[in-house]
């Protein structure tokens, strides 16, 4: 067994408060739409060693070749690291190098999965740029869940130097009833550009809970991107403080829900600093009986002048029993700011469906069409082409019988 | 080719169609005029099969088949083409890509092979030129951002590729300058043949100095009131409409 990431004071805290906190409750304002119940019926246990990638999801998943560096994760347990790097990029493993930033910025306190992936971590990656290093190319970091009845917690710290550059794909994906249970923490130093992508495509019987935790310094530019596609039970939740003056972020979603499938989006956005711009948009497409939710704060500080704030979330409802929790919500402390946020909730329109069907287009293929056009606005500013090619093969996966095949590709 | 009987149909309840009757012989172009309310657009959607459009009597067959019974696809693939009124935008749907879908179902739909990526691109170019429009537009999504006179021609353009045996045109002169009216009347002369029927639906004149029609019929009141030929047009033109609609009273 691999050794424990963080020192044992830290791990004993963070245990000892997951046992004060417990798990949440919807009784709590901020799990309000989520019932982890069926997670914490179960009895979890570790995977003891590597277990191989399923034969299902590997050559999908698999980006080494096209990756700068590629880690890879069974069950949490490293299994391979490939590609060459770059210089001025240092990708490693946490449970080899240590780091004194890290859980630095996640908050083990009053977040109870955050508390137990720190009591629990045992690896997870860990990437630094130097100052002006700008890396092209991406770093794909997998993470594939094996089994029934095993959790795992992985663990990721990526510090953007000063004026450095670089861009993360977290793949999550596997097979069976296993619970991932992930903390991200990224830190854009001054005038940093991070570019991060989070697909989660978990097994449909599988739970997964994930906290990204970004950290602006001065001038920064962090763009992440959350595509949830898998899941029984999901929740995903982004994080940012912008804690420096000029910063920029955008978040990016998309969700997608099929069958009786749960996926919960959280995100705050701390407006600390003045002169600060963040563009949010979060898109759902929910069929059969799924459940989406989507709870975006945005706080806009007392000292956090200038500060432009945009929050969207726009929802597509594919059947009659799906449904859509929508909680744009802005906190404004200052009367100096630009901000907007609002929500939307609709079928596909009639007007683009009869337009499409009046050329010949089939209904059916009709509606594929523009389920992928409402997610495209999301996917096809995503510059890593991989991962574009990733997300039209699960949503397809997802809703075979709604989309046509390869659509879209063409773009 | 087209042929329309005793059509009564109207939306959410209302008749708007009271009784039309019109034939429409292959190679004919004949328009359709008459002033606002009389029911030319809610002609143009009925033969399209838009939704929540009824059809509360009467019959349409298009080359023997009953219209009315087939789906608004089944209708495009059989060769009944729209150029729409107010085409809609549709983001995230790539131009290119939506047309080459609809080109493969109408020739698979005709037993005929699908274009692969290279034969469908040459086939474009060459029908861009005859509507006048930039290559850069089958890039875009269908109609974002087009000006008017553009979406027109987008309009025109997916004709001329789809190569329709019948092309109903609602309105599409409106809100055309000059130029765009010329090169949209150019489109639809370059369609024109002896297999190839225009069914063109418009309030004005000018469309039809470009496109010369075989007939013209005015509609008020939800049925044909007149028909002849093409100097009906620019008798209309000169006289307004109320004239018709005081014969056709005094008629009944």
């Amino acid at each position: 067994m691999t050794s424990a990431l963080f020192p044992l004071t830290i791990r004993e805290q963070a245990a000892q408060r997951f046992e004060q906190l417990g798990w949440p409750t919807p009784r709590q304002e901020e799990w309000k739409y989520t019932n982890v119940a069926p997670i914490s019926k179960i009895q979890w246990k570790s995977a003891g060693q590597a277990a191989s990638i399923g034969q299902a999801g590997a050559p999908d998943l698999n980006m080494a070749g096209r990756a700068l560096v590629e880690l890879t994760f069974v069950n949490g347990v490293f299994v391979s690291k490939t590609g060459g790097g770059a210089k001025g990029l240092k990708v490693s493993r946490l449970a080899e190098e240590q780091s004194e930033k890290l859980a630095k910025y996640a908050d083990y306190q009053d977040h109870p999965f955050t508390a137990l992936n720190t009591a629990n971590a045992n690896d997870g990656a860990l990437i630094v740029t130097e100052a002006g290093a700008a890396i092209e190319g991406f770093i794909h970091i997998l993470y594939f869940g094996s089994g029934d009845e095993v959790w795992s917690h992985p663990r990721n710290l990526i510090l953007a130097g000063r004026n450095s550059q670089l861009t993360v794909v977290e793949t999550y994906a596997g097979e069976g009833r296993y619970f991932t249970n992930a903390v991200t923490e990224i830190v854009a130093e001054e005038g940093a550009v991070v570019d991060h992508y989070k697909i989660e495509c978990e097994s449909s019987s599988a739970y997964h809970v994930g906290t990204i935790q970004i950290h602006q310094e001065r001038s920064s530019n962090v763009t992440a991107r959350s595509v949830a596609v898998g899941g029984a039970l999901v929740r995903n939740e982004v994080n940012a403080a912008l804690k420096g003056e000029g910063c920029s972020l955008a978040l990016e979603g998309l969700f997608i829900g099929a069958g009786s499938q749960h996926i919960d989006n959280k995100t705050v956005i701390d407006h600390a600093r003045p002169h600060c711009e963040s563009m949010e948009l979060y898109k759902g497409i929910l069929d059969g009986n799924a459940r989406g939710v989507f709870d975006g704060r945005v706080i806009v500080g007392v000292g956090a002048q200038k500060t432009v704030a945009r929050q969207t979330n726009k929802n597509l409802l594919l059947s009659e029993t799906a449904i859509i929790d929508s909680k744009p919500t802005l906190e404004i402390h200052n009367d100096d700011v630009k901000c907007n946020h609002g929500s939307t909730i609709g079928q596909l329109a009639e007007e683009p469906l009869f337009y499409l069907r009046s050329r010949g287009i089939g209904e059916e293929e009709a509606r594929g069409l523009l389920i992928y056009a409402f997610a495209s606005e999301i996917v096809d500013r995503m510059k890593v082409e991989p991962v574009r090619e990733l997300i039209r093969r699960a949503m397809f996966q997802q809703m075979p019988d709604r989309l046509p095949e390869r659509r879209g590709a063409s773009r | 080719m087209l042929e329309i009987k005793n059509l009564h149909a109207g939306i959410e309840g209302k008749e708007i169609l009271k009784g039309l009757t019109l034939s429409v012989g292959t190679g004919e172009v004949h328009a359709i005029m008459g002033p606002n309310g009389s029911g030319k657009s809610t002609l143009a959607n009925v033969l399209s099969g838009r939704p929540r459009y009824e059809v509360t009597q009467g019959s349409v067959t298009f080359e023997g088949k009953d219209l009315l019974a087939m789906a608004t696809e089944e209708r495009a693939r059989e060769g009944v083409f729209l150029a729409m009124q107010y085409p809609v935008e549709i983001p995230g749907v790539n131009n290119i890509y939506f047309l080459k879908a609809a080109v493969n179902a109408v020739r698979k739909h005709r037993g005929e092979e699908e274009l692969d990526a290279m034969e469908f691109l040459q086939l474009a170019r060459e029908k861009m030129k005859v509507v006048d429009l930039d290559e850069a537009f089958m890039n875009r999504a269908v109609n974002e951002g087009f000006s008017g006179g553009e979406k027109k021609r987008n309009e025109i353009f997916q004709m001329a590729v789809l190569d329709p045996k019948l092309a109903i045109l609602d309105e599409t002169d409106s809100g055309l300058d000059i130029d765009a009216l010329r090169i949209v009347a150019q489109g639809v002369n370059a369609l024109r043949s002896e297999k190839h029927s225009v069914l063109c639906i418009t309030h004005y004149q000018r469309l039809l100095t470009y496109l010369v029609p075989d007939f013209v019929h005015v509609l008020a009141g939800g049925r044909i009131v007149k028909s002849g030929g093409k100097e009906l047009a620019l008798e209309l033109e000169q006289k307004g409409y109320e004239w018709i609609e005081q014969e056709a009273v005094a008629a009944r």
